[in-house]
C-alpha cells in the first residue's frame, strides 16, 4: 500500500503537467506555430476512445469472455477504413458551415430545427453522463486500492464522506482544466488546440503505462505468451477463454453487433466527434489517422488477455474482480512504484474522456438546449443585451461544472450497481441513434426534419426499454418483475426478449430493435413527404459538399439588412475584438478598405450567420439573425427555382470548361504552326538574301570590267584578254549557280525528275575518278579508287549519283594541299547497303563548322582561298542521297584530313519507282 | 491520393476486414489447435488485425506520393 | 600626292577590277583579302580612303569600320562600304557604326569613281 498524500500529490502533479502541455499548446496556437497540426498528434488525440473502461475493463472482460473484448476494437479499425469516405465528408461539412457538434450537425442538416438539436442533446447526456461517472469511480476505486482500504480479496471496504471523498475534488480539478482550456474564449471554430495536445499526451502515458504492467506481468511474473497461454490450458476454467464461444456469449450474431457498435461509436460518441471533426485541423491527417490509431488500439491490446490470464492464475477465479488486475497484480507482488504508475495511467484516461466529453457536451448543452430556451424567453430580452460573450461562456462553464457533478452524483449513487458498471456498451448503442440521421443526412436528399425527429425518439425509445430500464432493474432501481414478464405480465413485451427475440445478448438485441425502429422511422416518414425549402437547401448543401468547393452557398436570404445592423450583432455574441476582425478580413477579401463600406447583400448575410453558428449553433443563429433581416419566406418552388439554377450553371461551368480546354489546346496548335511558319519564313528570307549575294558578286565583277572595257578602247591588249576571261569564267558561275538554285528547289519540292537505271556503282565511281583527273592533276594531287570486283547493280538516278560523286571529289580536290594532295575513294557492300567513302589529306574541319557544312551557302575551308562554289553542292548531295532512302555524313579530325561518305540500301522505295 | 482508387482500395479492405473477421470466416479457426503455442483463435484475430492495419497504412501513406 | 586606297574584298574577280578602276584614276593601291588583314593595313599604311566589302572572312566589314572609327588616330581615314546585300537595314547599320559612304554591288564604275573622288577631296 502507499500512503494516501503521495497518491493525491501524484495525481495532482500529473493534472499539472497536463495544465503545463495544455498551456503550451495554447500559447503555440496563439503565436500561429500550431503543435497540434501534425498527423500524429491527430491521430493520438483520437486515442482518447480508449477510456478507463478500456484501461481497466478490458482485462475484466477479457477475464470472463476471452476474445470478446476485442470487437470494442475490431470495429474501430474496420470502421477507420472508411474514414477517408465518411470522415472527410464530415470534416468538410462542419467546417464549411460551422457546426461544433453532433447535435448541431443534426439540426442543420434538417432545415436548422431547434427541436431535433435538443433532442440529439437529451440522447446525448442521458446516455454520456453514466459514462462520465464510470472514469470518476475508475480513478476512485483505484485510489482506494492503492491507499490499502480494501480486505485479502481486494474488495473496497469503506467509502469515505462526501467531502474527504478525494473523486469530488478530482472532479472538480477536472471541471476546472476544462472550463480552462474548453472555454477560454468564443471562437467560430470552436477549436481547443491546448486540449487538443494535452490529450494527445495523455494518450501516450495511458499507452506507455498499459504496456508496463503488460510487460510486467507477461515477462517478469510469467515467462511469456507461450507460458501463459500453456499454463491457461491446462486449467479447466481457464480453458474457455481460448475459444471463441466458450464464455457462453450469444454467437455470432452478438460478435457482429459488437463490431458493428463500436464501429458507429467510433465516430458518433460526442467526445469522437468533437475530436475527428471539429478539433481537425487540416483533412489530410486523417489519412494517417486511419491506420496509426489502429495500430495505437492494435499496441494497447497485445497484454490484455496476458494480464487477464495471469492474474486468473495468481488470484484464482471468482475472487478478486478481474477489472482492478493491472492494479492488483503489481499490488500483490509488492511493486507500489509500478502500481502507481498504472494508477495514474488509468488516471490519464479517464481524465482524457471526461475532459472531451465534458467540452463536446457543454456547447450542445449551451447550443442546443439553452440558447434556444433563452431566446424563446420573453423575460431575458436578447436582442437589447450589449455584450452576450460573458453569458455564453458562463453558460457553457456553467454546463461542465453541472455535468461533471452529475457525474459525481451518478458515481456516489451507483456504487458497484450493474447499471454503472455496464454502462459503457450501453452508452455505445445511445448515440448508434444518431447513425441513421447523420449518414442518411450526408447521402440522402429525402430526409426531413419529421423523419429526423421520428427515427431518433424510436430509437431513443427502444434503447431506454431494451438497455437503460433493464439495467436499472439489474440494480434493483426498479421491480426486476417486468424483465421476467413483460410489462402488463405481456411477454412480448419483455425488454431483453422483445416480440419473443431470443438468440442474443442484451446489447445485440437492443441494438437490432432499437436500429431498425431508428431506420424504420426516420426513412418511413421522411417519404410521407418532400422536404421543406430549408431542408432541401441544407441537404443539399451537405449532400454536394464536395462539388460547392469554397463558394458561397446560394443564400435564401432575400432582402438585405443593414450592415450596421449585422455587425453589432454578430459582436455581442462573439465579442468585439474577434468580430471586428472576422469582418474586417471579410472586407478585405472583397477588396474593400473598411468595414462600413459592406453592403448587405445575402452574401454578408449568410456570413454573419455562419458566423454565428459557430458560437451559439446553426437553429440560434438563423434566429438571431432574422431579428435584423427581414427576410421574405422563400416558398418551396422559389427553392426548387434556385436549386435547379445551380445544377444548371454546374452543368453548365462543366461544358464550359471543356471547351476552353479544346479551346487552349487549338491555340497552342495554332500556335506552334505560327511559330514553324515563321522559322520557314525566316529560313526562306535567309535564302533569298543568300541567293541575291551569291548572285550580286559574279554580276559586279561583270559589270565593273565590262564598263571599264566600254569607257576605255585603249585598254592594252593583254589586260582586254584578262577581263574577258574573268568575264567568261564567272558568266560559268552564275548559270551554274542558277541551275544549282532551281536544281535544289525542284528536289527540295519533290518536282525533281529521277531518270532510274540499273547502275553498276564500280563504273559510276570510275567515271567521276575519270572526269575530274584533270583538276586532281592541275593541283598535283593524287586519286586513288578502291573497287571491290563486282558489285550488285543498283536502281537509282545515274547522273544524280554521278553528280553526288564529282560535288564529293571537287570538293576534296579543293582542299588537299597543293604537291602533295592525296584522295582515297572506298566502294564497299556488305549485302544490304553500299557504302562510299571520299577521304583527303586536306587540313580537316573543325567540330563547330562540321554540322554547318551541309547548309546552304555555308561553304567551308581556308577563306582566303575560298573554294569556287555556290555552297549548294552538298546540300544538294544530301538531298539525292536521301531521296535514295541513304545518308551522307562527314567524319573529320583536324589537321587529318576529311571522309565524306554515303550510304545507299540496295533496294529502296524511290529507287524501284 | 487519386481519390477514386484510394477509395476504392479502402472500401475493398473494409469489406475484406468484415467478412475475415466474421462468421463464417471466424468459425473455421475457432478449434482447439495451438501455433507455436498459442492458440490458434486468438493468433487469427490478431494476424489480421496487424494485416488490416498495414495494408490500410500502404494505401494511406502510398497515395499520397 | 597620290592618295592611296585601300581595296578590302574576298573575291579576286572585284579585286581585280577595283584594283584597275583606281589605278586608272591615279590613286596608290593596296589590296587586302580579309577583315583581319584589312584593319592590319589600315594601322600600318593609312589609306585615304577604304573601299570596304561587308562579306568577308575572319572579320566583316561592320566590325573592321567599327574598329577603326573607335580609334581617334585614324580619324581621318574615309570609309566607302560595299555590299552585295541590298537591304535597307545593311545601309543603315553601315552608315550607323560610322561609313561615310555605301553602294551596293553590282554598282557603276562611275558612280564609284564620282564617290571616291568626292570622299578625297572633302
Amino acid at each position: 500500500m502507499l500512503p494516501g498524500w503521495l497518491i493525491v500529490g501524484a495525481s495532482f502533479a500529473y493534472l499539472l503537467l497536463l495544465f503545463a502541455v495544455a498551456y503550451f499548446g495554447d500559447r503555440r496556437a496563439d503565436a500561429g506555430r500550431s503543435v497540434i497540426d501534425n498527423p500524429w498528434v491527430f491521430s493520438l488525440s483520437l486515442a482518447v476512445y480508449c477510456t478507463a473502461w478500456t484501461y481497466f475493463g478490458s482485462v475484466g472482460r477479457a477475464a470472463s469472455g476471452g476474445p470478446w473484448f476485442l470487437p470494442t476494437y475490431l470495429g474501430p479499425t474496420l470502421g477507420l477504413t472508411l474514414a477517408w469516405l465518411v470522415v472527410l465528408k464530415m470534416i468538410r461539412i462542419a467546417r464549411s458551415y460551422r457546426v461544433t457538434s453532433i447535435a448541431d450537425f443534426v439540426a442543420s442538416r434538417y432545415g436548422k430545427s431547434h427541436l431535433l438539436g435538443g433532442l440529439v442533446t437529451l440522447i446525448a447526456v442521458v446516455g454520456i453522463v453514466p459514462y462520465i461517472a464510470l472514469q470518476l469511480k475508475a480513478i476512485s476505486s483505484g485510489y482506494a486500492l492503492l491507499v490499502g482500504e480494501h480486505d485479502t480479496l481486494f474488495r473496497i471496504e469503506s467509502q469515505a464522506g462526501w467531502w474527504q471523498d478525494g473523486t469530488l475534488y478530482i472532479a472538480l480539478a477536472l471541471a476546472a482544466f476544462t472550463v480552462l482550456f474548453g472555454t477560454r474564449h468564443l471562437d467560430t471554430t470552436e477549436r481547443h488546440e491546448g486540449m487538443v495536445a494535452a490529450i494527445a499526451f495523455e494518450s501516450v502515458v495511458k499507452l506507455l503505462a498499459f504496456l508496463a504492467v503488460g510487460i510486467y506481468v507477461t515477462y517478469w511474473l510469467y515467462d511469456g505468451f507461450g507460458d501463459l497461454y500453456a499454463r491457461a490450458s491446462a486449467v479447466p476454467e481457464l480453458q474457455r477463454l481460448l475459444a471463441f464461444d466458450g464464455a457462453g456469449r450469444l454467437g455470432y450474431g452478438g460478435w457482429f453487433a459488437h463490431v458493428l457498435l463500436a464501429m458507429l461509436s467510433i465516430i458518433f460518441l460526442p467526445r469522437q466527434f468533437q475530436i475527428a471533426v471539429v478539433e481537425n485541423v487540416n483533412e489530410q491527417h486523417l489519412r494517417r489517422a486511419t491506420w496509426v490509431f489502429p495500430a495505437y488500439l492494435l499496441a494497447i491490446n497485445i497484454f490484455v488477455i496476458p494480464v487477464a490470464i495471469g492474474g486468473l492464475l495468481h488470484f484464482g477465479s471468482g475472487t478478486v474482480d478481474p477489472d482492478t488486475f493491472v492494479l492488483t497484480l503489481p499490488l500483490a507482488h509488492g511493486q507500489n512504484a509500478l502500481a502507481l504508475l498504472v494508477f495514474i495511467g488509468g488516471l490519464s484516461a479517464a481524465t482524457g474522456m471526461v475532459i472531451v466529453e465534458a467540452i463536446a457536451l457543454s456547447t450542445m448543452v449551451c447550443n442546443d438546449l439553452v440558447m434556444p430556451m433563452l431566446l424563446r424567453s420573453r423575460r431575458l430580452d436578447l436582442a437589447r443585451e450589449r455584450d452576450l460573450t460573458g453569458l455564453l461562456l458562463g453558460i457553457r462553464r456553467g454546463a461542465i461544472v453541472v455535468l461533471l457533478l452529475l457525474g459525481y452524483l451518478y458515481f456516489r449513487l451507483a456504487g458497484e450497481a450493474y447499471a454503472l458498471v455496464s454502462i459503457g456498451l450501453i452508452s455505445f448503442a445511445a448515440v448508434a441513434q444518431f447513425a441513421p440521421v447523420v449518414i442518411g443526412g450526408m447521402y440522402w436528399r429525402g430526409g426531413t426534419r419529421e423523419g429526423a425527429l421520428a427515427g431518433l425518439l424510436a430509437g431513443f425509445a427502444v434503447w431506454v426499454y431494451t438497455l437503460l430500464l433493464p439495467s436499472f432493474a439489474k440494480s434493483g432501481w426498479l421491480d426486476p418483475g417486468f424483465l421476467e414478464h413483460g410489462v402488463l405480465g405481456l411477454g412480448w413485451l419483455k425488454p431483453e426478449q422483445l416480440f419473443g427475440l431470443t438468440g442474443l445478448d442484451n446489447i445485440s438485441h437492443a441494438l437490432f430493435w432499437s436500429l431498425l425502429a431508428n431506420i424504420g422511422c426516420y426513412v418511413g416518414v421522411s417519404m410521407l413527404r418532400v422536404p421543406t425549402g430549408p431542408e432541401a437547401t441544407q441537404g443539399a448543401l451537405f449532400v454536394d459538399v464536395f462539388r460547392r468547393g469554397d463558394a458561397p452557398p446560394a443564400s435564401f436570404w432575400r432582402t438585405g439588412a443593414e450592415a450596421g445592423e449585422l455587425v453589432p450583432l454578430v459582436a455581442r455574441f462573439l465579442g468585439q475584438r474577434r468580430t471586428e476582425e472576422a469582418f474586417g478580413a471579410y472586407a478585405r477579401s472583397h477588396g474593400l478598405q473598411q468595414v462600413s463600406e459592406l453592403k448587405a447583400d445575402p452574401e454578408l448575410v449568410h456570413f454573419a450567420e455562419t458566423l454565428l453558428a459557430g458560437a451559439i449553433g446553426s437553429a440560434s443563429a438563423r434566429v438571431m439573425v432574422s431579428t435584423v433581416v427581414q427576410a421574405e419566406p422563400l416558398g418551396l418552388g422559389e427553392v426548387m427555382d434556385i436549386l435547379d439554377e445551380a445544377s444548371q450553371v454546374r452543368a453548365y461551368s462543366h461544358k464550359l470548361e471543356e471547351k476552353s480546354r479544346a479551346l487552349e489546346a487549338a491555340t497552342a496548335e495554332l500556335r506552334a504552326a505560327n511559330e514553324q511558319l515563321k522559322e520557314l519564313d525566316r529560313l526562306k528570307d535567309d535564302f533569298m538574301s543568300s541567293v541575291t549575294h551569291e548572285l550580286r558578286t559574279p554580276l559586279t565583277s561583270i559589270r565593273a570590267l565590262s564598263e571599264m572595257m566600254l569607257d576605255d578602247p585603249d585598254i592594252d591588249v593583254e589586260d582586254r584578254q584578262r577581263f574577258l576571261g574573268i568575264i567568261v569564267s564567272e558568266t560559268v558561275r552564275l548559270s551554274r549557280l542558277v541551275n544549282q538554285v532551281l536544281d535544289m528547289a525542284k528536289i527540295e519540292s519533290g518536282h525533281a525528275e529521277w531518270h532510274n537505271t540499273d547502275i553498276d556503282l564500280c563504273e559510276l565511281v570510275r567515271h567521276s575518278g575519270d572526269a575530274t583527273l584533270q583538276l586532281f592533276r592541275d593541283r598535283g594531287a593524287e586519286l586513288h579508287l578502291h573497287l571491290p570486283e563486282s558489285v550488285p547493280t543498283l536502281r537509282a538516278d545515274h547522273d544524280r549519283l554521278l553528280q553526288v560523286m564529282l560535288n564529293l571529289l571537287s570538293n576534296a580536290a579543293k582542299f588537299v594541299p597543293t604537291g602533295s594532295g592525296r584522295v582515297d575513294v572506298t566502294l564497299s557492300c556488305d549485302g544490304e547497303r553500299f557504302r562510299v567513302a571520299v577521304k583527303d589529306n586536306g587540313p580537316g574541319i573543325e567540330p563547330a563548322q562540321q554540322p554547318v557544312v551541309f547548309e546552304k551557302f555555308r561553304q567551308g575551308g581556308d577563306e582566303r582561298s575560298r573554294p569556287q562554289g555556290t555552297g549548294l553542292g552538298l546540300p544538294i548531295s544530301r538531298q539525292i542521297v536521301e531521296h535514295f532512302g541513304g545518308r551522307l555524313w562527314l567524319e573529320s579530325v583536324p589537321g587529318e584530313g576529311a571522309t565524306f561518305s554515303f550510304e545507299l540500301p540496295l533496294k529502296s522505295a524511290a529507287g524501284e519507282g | 491520393m487519386r481519390k477514386g482508387l484510394a477509395g476504392q482500395r479502402l472500401v475493398a479492405v473494409f469489406i475484406a476486414g468484415l467478412v475475415l473477421l466474421n462468421y463464417p470466416i471466424l468459425s473455421l479457426f475457432d478449434r482447439p489447435q495451438t501455433v507455436f503455442g498459442l492458440p490458434l483463435l486468438h493468433v487469427y484475430l490478431f494476424s489480421v488485425w496487424l494485416a488490416l492495419i498495414l495494408v490500410v497504412a500502404w494505401i494511406a501513406e502510398h497515395g499520397a506520393r | 600626292m597620290d592618295k592611296k586606297v585601300l581595296i578590302a574584298d574576298d573575291e579576286q574577280n572585284i579585286v581585280i577590277s577595283l584594283e584597275f578602276l583606281m589605278k586608272r584614276e591615279g590613286y596608290q593601291v593596296e589590296v587586302a583579302n580579309d577583315g583581319e588583314e584589312a584593319v592590319r593595313r589600315i594601322r600600318a599604311s593609312r589609306p585615304d580612303l577604304v573601299l570596304l566589302d561587308v562579306m568577308m572572312p575572319k572579320k566583316s566589314g561592320f566590325e573592321v569600320c567599327q574598329e577603326i572609327r573607335s580609334d581617334p588616330e585614324m580619324a581621318g581615314v574615309r570609309i566607302l562600304m560595299l555590299t552585295a546585300k541590298g537591304r535597307d537595314t545593311e545601309v543603315a547599320k553601315g552608315l550607323a557604326l560610322g561609313a561615310d559612304a555605301y553602294m551596293t554591288k553590282p554598282f557603276s564604275t562611275r558612280e564609284l569613281v564620282d564617290k571616291v573622288r568626292n570622299l578625297l577631296e572633302q
